[in-house]
């Protein structure tokens, strides 16, 4: 406190427009969106995977045709070279390049990654999104049958389908999709009721608005954080399940190339010491799996800041 | 309660029924006649296959005729072997594979309860980022990469363990830890959360005001309600630890049935593949519906209100 | 009767990721043996925090004890080890909180809750502690009680739980009871049940009560004496009386406007505080009320009016109370009960 201060008589006197201050000192109000935008930027470890992801993306469009070679060629007089000047990350048993296949490698799996979750999004919502409009009989139904699928184990069921179909990108695609779904179509469906008991909502149906309109007007914006976490995590799983099948056999097959058959490929080969030719497709499926990890748990608490305080 | 068990066990048998129902389908659409005579295939063995599939009959017979078999644990003969049948496969790599997964579970948990702990008791400081630091190498990095670089190091470089097999205590130990780091991992980081959730609520507070020493806070309240969680996600856990065994097994060449399996799926010994299939599943299953039982057991919330959720 | 709680300057800030919150700043009150005081206030000015203050649980950090002091039984609370704290908890100062659904231990028998703090405080043996929890829950009206004993929080109702929390804190017969809004998470005829608990707790036991509330109701009814608090601090303080009767601080006055009275006359229509409490990251210079005040004068903006005695025990924090207000002012003085100058 000031202490005694010198007071003056015309201190006294009514101050006058003391109330607009008032008004001044509430804060601008932030919407939604761009609030989470900022939460999620002062997150340095959900940044470090996203400026992660957007390089392995670059890398994955550019890499293969940064120094001339191409995945396929083989060269037998140059066999399970180190990395050198000429071969960026080495040579393979056959004598390919290493770099190349990496990237080459890189654009499979993220291709595999992201159209997985992408198909599972839009699998998800139209089972979701029907069941819970349904609702009634139909919902509970067609909520018994996605579970009993979701108890089926994942994995097994991915390795099985590929033991039925030829091993190639679009068959290991529906194999993971195929079961893959689920917890997407429970997540919408889940936003999908809590919306349909929003007033908003109720207010539009009651003026008669169509069912898309208030689908694209409300479900969108409100229900995409939930949504968007999802995708997110659902890249990494499908990558990782990509690289479990190609260690089965079951994956891309030579002489394409994916992280987790360059990983598989490498694996006899550390007994001989080339440990380089394991190391670079593993460090680059853990970068991957860390970023989209690290980025899918940083939206979650952006989206969720209760735990953050 | 018992009504609850009984409801939860119902869809368990018709989860594995589901399940032994795809696989069959699955299996039955392999183009051309999977259980076709191969020119190396000898005279008794088919002969064996032919008799327990019921090969000549409609393939709807032969789905209830291996229901049948099924529900009466008779798994049928190998492709490849002339002598021993599926069943015998199962009886001799259960053991191997149980001892390997419960063992990988146990240092998940037991580990996992730990780091979740420390880390949200010193949160943000050095313990807690150790923790997580642990936990997102366990979540990026895939365990067959994990598995290669401890035989790589520990093994091969520094001959700490045995490189691979199944003989002694010591040849149990890189196995486990690769297989564990996942769950490890995840139980880690939820548990954290969860801590964190519970260590903010009400009732801690009542506990500190009664004059509760802090261990005592913690012991007594907090941990035993941010385990409700973890317990929820244990039977998925146990899921990737299983379907992570067959990756692990073939890496270490242990004899379990994970190795079995993937001999089986390189072989294309189809009866292997289906016997396994199903196994894992039951098995899978059966766990499931445990910790599900489990959970209403120590959550005094649900027992009352019987089948809750 | 002797001093029990002196809270002297009180000064606790909250490290945060936005910047300092200065939660309380300056909080003087006391609490004789066997009183009843009310804090009122606004919600966000700084009551509960004052309340887990006394009791030492604001985790720290982000809390920071800044100044002051809290005299309990002749001892300084702030300079007290955790130890000597354990002791002192749900022994000689309990607390009992807003939401009674959530401050129960929900996998834990309400019988062990209550009988934890027997057995922490006392020598004694399970069979006793089981007795002596038994006998509370049966002073607190629940009825039943062997078979309460042995439930789980969620089987009992919203007040029967507020009930098991005042027993929980009961049980050991504490000096000091701080409620902190009891019932303000109930239905209105159960507040009124809790309230008459309360109130037979006040004539049965030598307990002091320290009720926190936002309605002035609840004090009225209860309390000996009342704490105004504003924007983390104390604005006026008094026996109930002279503070019903004869506010002399706007925000007391603006308060005691803003909720119905069953003294007040029906044609006297209600008027909410317009307008909401500073942001306390950066707290004003001057009187914290003054942008929300109908007498606010040039001083104010500038200058934080001190506590003073204006008679009768009660203490004010208003430049109103300065003589040269009073000489200044003969126009306000005359709006004071009435006029707004919006
Ligand atoms: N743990 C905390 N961290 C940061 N600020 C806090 C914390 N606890 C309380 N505050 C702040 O202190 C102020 C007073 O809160 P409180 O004492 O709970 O108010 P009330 O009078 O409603 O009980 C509020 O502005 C609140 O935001
Ligand atoms: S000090 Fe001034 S602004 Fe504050 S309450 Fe008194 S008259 Fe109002
Ligand atoms: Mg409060």
């Amino acid at each position: 406190m000031a202490g005694k201060i010198e007071v003056t008589e015309e201190m006294f006197i009514p101050a006058e427009n003391n109330f607009q201050e008032a008004d001044r000192i509430s804060r601008p109000t932030i919407s939604y969106w761009s609030d989470v935008w900022r939460r999620l930027r002062a997150n340095k470890l959900a940044m470090t995977g996203l400026v992660l992801i957007i390089l392995l993306c670059l890398m994955a469009i550019f890499g293969p045709y940064m120094n001339g070679f191409t995945y396929y060629e083989q060269d037998f007089t140059k066999k399970n070279l180190a990395p050198n000047a000429e071969h960026w990350f080495g040579t393979d048993a056959s004598g390919r390049d290493l770099f190349t296949r990496a990237w080459y490698g890189a654009r499979i799996s993220l291709f595999i990654g992201l159209m997985a979750a992408l198909i599972d999004f839009m699998l998800g919502v139209i089972y979701g999104g029907i069941s819970a409009i349904r609702g009634g009989r139909t919902d509970n139904i067609m909520m018994r049958i996605a579970e009993v699928i979701y108890s089926i184990p994942y994995l097994l069921m991915v390795i099985l389908i590929m033991v039925v179909l030829k091993p190639g990108i679009f068959p290991i695609i529906i194999a993971m999709t195929i079961t893959g779904w689920i917890p997407m179509a429970r997540l919408v469906r889940g936003q999908v009721l809590q919306l349909k008991e929003n007033e908003y909502v109720q207010a539009a149906k009651v003026a008669g608005a169509k069912l898309s309109w208030t689908l694209r007007k409300h479900l969108i914006p409100n229900s995409m954080g939930p949504i968007l976490v999802n995708v997110t995590l659902t890249i990494p799983t499908a990558i990782f399940a990509e690289a479990t099948l190609s260690f089965l056999g079951l994956g891309i097959q030579p002489p394409q190339a994916s992280w987790g058959s360059l990983t598989n490929d490498a694996l006899g080969s550390i007994l001989i010491g080339n440990f380089y030719q394991l190391a670079i497709p593993a460090l680059l499926i853990s970068l991957t799996m860390f970023a989209f990890n690290v980025l899918g748990d940083g939206l979650q608490d952006a989206l969720d800041p209760k735990l953050r305080e | 309660m018992l009504k609850y068990v009984l409801h939860r066990f119902m869809w368990a048998i018709i989860t594995l029924w589901a399940t032994i129902t795809i696989t069959f389908i699955i299996m039955h659409s392999i183009p051309g006649d999977p259980f076709a005579k191969e020119g190396t295939m000898p005279e008794s063995v088919y002969e064996n296959l032919q008799r327990h599939y019921n090969l000549d009959k409609p393939k709807i017979v032969q789905y209830f005729f291996y229901l049948k078999q099924v529900a009466l644990l008779d798994f049928g003969p190998s492709l490849k072997s002339k002598t021993l049948t599926v069943n015998d496969y199962i009886e001799k790599g259960f053991p191997v594979s149980f001892h390997l997964g419960a063992q990988a579970m146990i240092i998940a948990v037991f580990f996992g309860l730990i780091l979740g702990v420390i880390a949200s008791l010193y949160r943000k400081r050095w313990p807690d980022y150790t923790s997580m630091i642990i936990a997102i190498i366990g979540i990026s990095v895939p365990s067959f990469v994990l598995a290669t670089l401890l035989i790589n190091f520990l093994a091969v470089k520094w001959s700490f363990f045995p490189v691979a097999t199944w003989k002694s205590w010591s040849h149990t130990v890189l196995p486990s830890i690769a297989l564990a780091m996942m769950p490890l991992a995840y139980i880690a980081r939820l548990m954290r959360t969860s801590m964190i959730e519970v260590l903010n609520q009400d009732y801690i507070l009542t506990a500190k005001a009664k004059g509760l020493r802090k261990n005592a806070v913690i012991i007594k309240h907090a941990i035993r309600n941010a385990l409700m969680p973890v317990v929820t996600i244990l039977g998925i856990l146990t899921a990737n630890v299983v379907t992570g065994s067959f990756v692990i097994e073939h890496i270490f060449g242990i004899p379990g049935i994970g190795e079995m399996f993937v001999k089986g799926i390189m072989n294309r010994d189809y009866p292997v593949i289906l016997g396994s299939t199903v196994f894992y599943s039951a098995i899978l299953i059966f766990l499931i519906f445990i910790v599900d039982v489990v959970y209403t057991w120590i959550d005094p919330r649900i027992k009352v209100t019987g089948a809750s959720k | 009767m002797g001093k029990l709680l002196e809270v002297k300057n009180l000064r606790i800030d909250f490290k945060t990721y936005g910047g300092e919150v200065h939660a309380v700043r300056g909080v003087n009150f006391e609490v004789k043996q066997g009183e009843t005081i009310g804090i009122v206030g606004e919600s966000g000015c700084g009551k509960s925090v004052t309340a887990k203050a006394i009791m030492k649980l604001l985790a720290s950090p982000p809390a920071r004890y800044k100044e002051g002091s809290i005299t309990f039984n002749g001892k300084n609370l702030i300079e007290a080890s955790e130890r000597e704290m354990e002791r002192i908890r749900g022994n000689e100062i309990s607390m009992i909180f807003q939401d009674p659904m959530t401050s129960l231990n929900p996998t834990s028998k309400v019988g062990v809750q209550i009988m934890e703090s027997v057995l922490k405080h006392n020598q004694i043996s399970r069979k006793k502690a089981y007795n002596h929890a038994l006998e509370t829950l049966q002073l607190v009206g629940i009825p039943q009680p062997e078979k309460r004993m042995e439930q789980y929080p969620h089987e009992f109702s919203g007040g029967m739980r507020q009930r098991a929390m005042i027993a929980m804190a009961l049980v050991c017969q504490p000096k000091l009871l701080i409620a902190d809004e009891p019932t303000t998470a109930l239905d209105v005829t159960i507040q009124a049940q809790i309230l008459e608990l309360m109130k037979d707790i006040q004539k049965q036991s030598e307990t002091a009560i320290i009720l926190i509330t936002h309605d002035l109701g609840v004090v009225a009814e209860i309390c000996d004496r009342v704490v105004v608090m504003y924007a983390g601090k104390v604005v006026e303080s008094g026996t109930v009386l002279e503070i019903f009767q004869n506010p002399e601080h706007p925000y007391t006055k603006g308060l005691l406007k803003s909720v119905p009275r069953f003294d007040m006359d029906k044609s006297v229509p209600l008027s909410p505080i317009i307008g909401s409490p500073p942001d306390l990251f950066s707290p004003p210079k001057g009187c914290s009320f003054y942008p929300r005040c109908d007498y606010a004068m040039k001083i104010c903006k500038d200058h934080d009016p001190e506590p003073e005695d204006v008679g009768n025990g009660q203490i004010t924090a208003c430049w109103l109370q300065h003589s040269m207000a009073k000489v200044m002012n003969t126009h306000t003085a005359t709006n004071v009960g009435g006029g707004t100058k919006r």
